[in-house]
């Protein structure tokens, strides 16, 4: 019962796929946020199993950028969203329709 | 063995934790079963040797990304459950489409990359550590940098927009506000032209 480069494969997957759910189905644009976090962490799994079955540092360096934007993006997503909240009071996708084409 | 067991336990913890995080109205089990989800994924970077990714993980993950999620969470409020719309059964369905040929693709990457070789291979006799810092100081130096500057702007726009004394702000102000303010600015450009 070895574990092989495919079971970390589909692990990533499967995580990738319950963050994808949550972006569907979230309105709460705080939630949202959660989803993204989940999207990047299933990729940082599938890069560092392919690091380790290759042989191979490459993969680990690739998630720590991705890690390093994963940081950036929480703190000027939090920042546009706290500004967002003390505008209109509630942070809900569907009210976001100003930019409407 | 062990690996097996290990591998198998923590990937039902964490496809747990994330399910709960996407699936749950509480704004507070969310957080709290996502800074859960975060450190069972480092037990994983510490099965597959990569320690010092496991590292920063639970520290810039679980100490850093979720206190912050934390701080903004009190500005929100999070006492009411929130209400999520879900009516359109084409979307969810496009989704799984999307996720099932996803899964595919990744069962079938290893055996059309069969050739590959590595770049940076690991040696046994450093540690993870030390074999990061030579990789990353040499071969990735540039990135590395533009990843700090990159951090920085981060970091500069969080203090802009979420500071407290920006009552003068573009982004707090009500619309009408601005208008009113971009009138008297085009009006004093008009006389200036005049003159």
């Amino acid at each position: 019962m070895e574990i092989t480069l495919a079971h970390y494969l589909v692990l990533s997957g499967v995580l990738f796929a319950i963050g994808l759910i949550g972006v569907m189905r979230r309105k709460n644009l705080l939630m949202l946020f959660f989803a993204t976090e989940i999207l990047l962490n299933a990729t940082n799994i599938g890069f560092a199993a392919i690091s380790h079955y290759y042989n191979d540092l490459t993969g680990q360096m690739f998630a720590f950028f991705i890690i390093a934007i994963a940081a950036s993006e929480v703190a000027v997503g939090l920042g546009l969203l706290i500004v967002w909240y003390k505008r209109t009071g509630k942070i809900d996708l569907d009210i976001m329709t100003s930019m409407r084409g | 063995m062990f690996e097996a067991i290990a591998f198998y336990l923590f990937a039902a913890l964490t496809i747990g934790m994330f399910t709960i995080t996407v699936m749950t109205s509480q704004a507070l089990y969310a957080l709290t079963a996502m800074a859960a989800g975060m450190i069972f994924i480092s037990a994983f970077f510490f099965i597959l040797g990569a320690d010092f990714l496991g590292v920063i993980q639970i520290i810039v993950y679980t100490g850093a990304v979720m206190a912050l999620y934390a701080f903004g969470m009190m500005f929100f409020d999070t006492t009411r459950t929130m209400v999520e719309k879900r009516e359109n059964p084409r979307v969810i369905f496009l989704l799984g489409v999307l996720a099932a040929t996803l899964v595919v693709f990744i069962l079938i990457s290893p055996i059309v990359s069969g050739h590959l070789e590595a770049r940076y291979p690991i040696d046994a006799a450093v540690g993870n550590s030390q074999a990061i810092g030579m990789i990353l100081f040499t071969k990735y130096l540039v990135p590395f940098e533009v990843a700090a500057v990159m951090l920085l702007v981060a970091m500069i726009a969080g203090i802009v927009l979420a500071g407290k004394k920006m009552d003068k702000s573009l982004t707090l102000m009500a619309e009408e506000e601005i208008a009113r303010i971009s009138a008297i600015q085009t009006s004093q450009d008009a006389k200036e032209g005049v003159h």
